[in-house]
């Protein structure tokens, strides 16, 4: 109990104020996941992606997050300085209802990875090759709590709750006991 | 398998309507690289003399330079290539923006397109599929307009449109082709594109690009920018502003506009305003940019923002290039406030933005004179902005004396007669020029004006400075760290250079020194023209990123082909002189390569004879001009001289170089 320990959380601070658009960033990004790494080159396969309508005066770089396999029910639109944005232009779901951070051959969907590697960059690629600075890496430490990294008990139980309410007790039962074989 | 490039051009009838994706000749590669050097090729092989600019036989030909797609930064040009209906040569104007990586991500390294469609179309390219499709509810619609329009109704907001205006669709010999922030604007291109009745070609592409070593490839891409970043943080001390940096000319940054206002002719390219730049201009024109831009902005994988967002009250927003924010102005001996409004205007039509404040002025010239009346121009306002206004208007339209000016001003001058000629002063081929007149002849742009076959502003420009430095000190400085220089021998002669006395202009630099010069100036032009590079980071400021000791290494580790200084030097040349061939057939002589007569006020007729002879000699060619049977067979081009003979242009025996 109380055992502190340190974790690095990376992260890129986006000033979509200096971003002019070029999308220099996205094609460091699908050279540098490219396999052999820098053979290739497609804006297409990128992880960052510039949401950009030069005569709206809008730019957005947007990384790519989780997947989802549904699009949301409604999507609003937001008025900042009297420029009108898509929701989607904040969002970074690789989602079905745009072509953005997915694999155009396969479909797949594609996640920013920070482009951790061996040996190790100094900063992701994109924040190397934004040269107006409009992608900034941070890294920062912070210090958490051994336990505060539990599990908390009580999320899970309500989570098999209502696994257990959707499919009953003995199914949930009969997976848990299988998993548990397994590991 | 093919690196940098696709290997698939797309062959568009438009009388037929077909399209065919055919695979070229990674050959062709080789010996002429990619964008305008085949091009050239493709012009050379297909495009016969005979064949006039509007033409279904005439190819309008967009081509991407062999580099992009690339990482290589600022690698983003597209070359057009066609016969121009201005100058009856072969036209290659280059365009930035993003349009020409799209091409190659689609799997595309060239459009080709012959043939005339019977109705307005535009061509979509997504990848594999490629279709023509009805353009009728886009007839007469802005450039600009038509891409908002086009993305939407294909819900593609990533394609990029190439499209031209009312300009273009009225045949308007100085139609340009509007993409992005970008155009191709010189010779005419977009009229050849409205006569073949295409509004736009839309590109998404979403396929690789590969490279052929690509650790090796990212070193030469990482040294680059790193040499981008040390310009930028270092300007060149010594020189203008505007020469200082990298990148095209600042012109959406830089607020003085001193020089350029004063050094620059306003009207006709006749007027020198001397003492125009003060506190208060400088302060309302500040002000004026200010509040109409919105941003600086960049083409594709670059880092310099040389363009920007402007929105004018009461008009659309747009994007500008670099000096068009002042031809306009100047033309019309307005303000800053007018040339960005109606910069709008004629970015929507479709312009280009040296020749058609030339054509007004022009105009307006005649009508000062008599030469044309008010009958011909019924209903023109007071204004000088307004009339401004009402000639690109009635220009673009083709109405009226706007019929008559659409061809630029010397066939305009033709038309009219009464003397007309003499106010079509500023050309060179049958194209409006910079407007600048100077006093004392520069032997190095006399020959790049001269002879340059692109009629395109920055092509007469390079990395050799444009004028001596004052002391021996400050030039042994800016020799030190010179390494683009092809040779060890520019340095020296830069340094002997002076402002006065036996070393200085008009008989220094040497008129062999000023081949060397020039050869070496215009030999980095042709190169950008096939990677597609822009010129603003390789031939046309100083100390640029890329020159002739990287270019070799980009194109070995990118495109696999084993390329040095010498062989990259000898490609070039080779597709250079094809570009000449083109030209030579086409009726193109010595008696068309004549800067303006009152370009400089002190002429020197015998050494300017000298300097064209000499470089003439240089190049290969003859006395008027024409390569040689046998620099021609040097190059492996017997096949262009074997037509040469065959059109009697040379003779079997007449073909030794002019001494």
């Amino acid at each position: 109990m109380g055992v502190k320990k340190t974790k690095i959380i990376k992260s890129i601070k986006v000033d979509a104020d200096k971003c002019m658009g070029c999308r220099a960033c996205e094609v460091a990004c699908s050279a540098f996941h490219a396999t052999p790494k820098y053979s290739s080159n497609n804006p297409a396969r990128s992880r960052i992606r510039v949401i950009r309508h030069p005569l709206e005066d809008i730019y957005v770089p947007v990384y790519a997050g989780e997947y989802t396999p549904s699009e949301c029910m409604g999507r609003n639109t937001y008025k900042i300085e009297g420029k009108e944005y898509d929701e989607c232009a904040f969002c970074r779901a690789s989602c079905p209802s745009r072509d953005l951070f997915k694999e155009p051959d396969s479909g797949l969907p594609l996640k920013c990875d920070m482009c951790e590697s061996v040996p190790e960059l100094d900063e992701p690629l994109c924040v190397k090759w934004c040269m107006v600075d409009a992608l900034i890496y941070e890294e920062r430490e912070v210090e958490v709590d051994e336990d505060e990294e539990d599990v908390k008990m009580e999320e899970m139980e309500a989570g098999i709750e209502s696994l257990v309410d959707k499919y009953g007790l003995q199914k949930v039962a009969d997976i848990l006991a299988r998993k548990s074989q397994k590991s | 398998m093919r690196y940098a490039e696709t290997g698939f051009n797309l062959e568009i009838d438009l009388s037929r309507g077909s399209i065919d994706r055919v695979e070229t000749d990674p050959k062709d590669t080789e010996l002429y690289l990619g964008g305008l050097g085949t091009n050239a090729k493709i012009m050379w092989d297909r495009v016969p003399p005979e064949v006039e600019p509007f033409s279904p036989d005439n190819l309008l030909i967009f081509g991407a330079g062999l580099l992009c797609g690339t990482p290589a930064t600022g690698c983003n040009r597209t070359i057009v290539t066609t016969i121009s209906p201005q100058t009856e040569l072969m036209a290659f104007s280059m365009m930035g923006g993003f349009w020409a990586p799209e091409l190659k991500y689609a799997g595309y390294d060239k459009v080709i397109l012959r043939g005339k469609s019977p109705d307005l179309v535009y061509l979509w390219i997504h990848n594999d599929k490629v279709e023509l499709r009805d353009a009728s509810h886009l007839k007469g619609k802005g450039a600009v307009e038509t891409a908002e329009l086009i993305t939407k109704e294909l819900n593609e907001p990533n394609a990029e449109v190439a499209a031209i205006g009312l300009a273009g669709e009225s045949r308007v010999f100085f139609a340009s082709i509007e993409q992005g922030r970008s155009s191709a604007s010189r010779g005419g291109v977009g009229a050849v594109m409205g006569d073949k009745g295409l509004k736009a070609i839309v590109v998404r592409g979403t396929k690789d690009i590969n490279v052929a070593r690509p650790e090796e490839y990212n070193e030469l891409c990482n040294e680059v920018m790193e040499y981008i970043q040390f310009r930028n943080e270092n300007p060149i001390p010594g020189v203008m502003p505007i020469l200082a940096g990298i990148g095209s000319p600042q012109e959406m940054k830089v607020h003085d506009e001193k020089w350029h206002t004063e050094n620059f002719m306003w009207g006709n390219s006749r007027v020198r305003k001397r003492d125009f730049w003060n506190e208060e201009i400088a302060k309302d024109w500040k002000e004026t940019m200010e509040s109409m831009q919105r941003r600086l902005i960049s083409c594709y994988n670059c880092p310099m923002t040389c363009g920007a967002t402007i929105q004018p009250p009461g008009k659309p927003t747009y994007m500008m290039k670099c000096f068009s924010k002042l031809t306009y102005t100047m033309a019309a001996f307005s303000d800053l406030e007018f040339g960005l409004g109606i910069a709008q205007s004629a970015t929507e039509y479709g312009v280009d933005a040296f020749s058609a404040p030339q054509v007004m002025a022009f105009a307006l010239e005649l009508l000062e004179n008599g030469i044309l009346t008010d009958k011909d121009f019924p209903g023109m306002p007071e204004d000088s902005e307004g009339r401004f206004e009402w000639l690109l208007d009635t220009i673009v339209r083709r109405e009226g004396i706007g019929d008559i000016l659409a061809d630029g001003t010397y066939w305009a001058a033709k038309k009219i007669g009464k003397g007309a000629d003499e106010y079509a002063h500023n050309n060179i081929k049958k194209t409006e020029q910079l407007p600048l007149k100077l006093s004392m002849l520069n032997p190095i742009y006399f020959l790049m004006y001269a002879t340059g076959e692109k009629m395109n502003i920055t092509q007469i420009e390079g990395q050799f400075p444009q004028a001596p430095f004052a002391t021996r000190e400050e030039r042994e400085e800016f020799v030190k760290d010179w390494f683009q220089v092809p040779d060890e021998k520019f340095k020296q002669i830069f340094l002997d250079w002076e402002f006065r006395g036996e070393n200085s202009m008009p008989h220094y630099p040497t008129v062999q020194m000023c081949c060397d010069i020039v050869d070496w100036q215009e030999k980095m032009h042709y190169i950008d023209d096939a990677l597609g590079m822009c010129a603003g980071l390789s031939s046309f400021p100083l100390k640029p990123p890329y020159h002739i000791h990287n270019y070799p290494k980009f194109i070995s580790a990118g495109a696999g082909i084993d390329m040095d200084e010498e062989k990259l030097t000898q490609a070039a040349k080779r597709y250079r002189t094809l570009v000449r061939a083109n030209n030579t057939r086409r009726g193109m002589r010595r008696k068309d390569e004549k800067p303006p007569e009152n370009h400089w006020k002190k002429r020197f007729p015998e050494l300017e004879e000298e300097l064209l002879s000499t470089y003439y000699d240089f190049k290969g060619w003859n006395e008027d001009g024409i390569p040689t049977k046998e620099s021609l067979h040097e190059l492996g081009l017997d096949y262009v001289a074997e037509e040469f003979i065959k059109r009697g242009i040379l003779k079997d025996d007449e073909d030794a170089p002019a001494q």
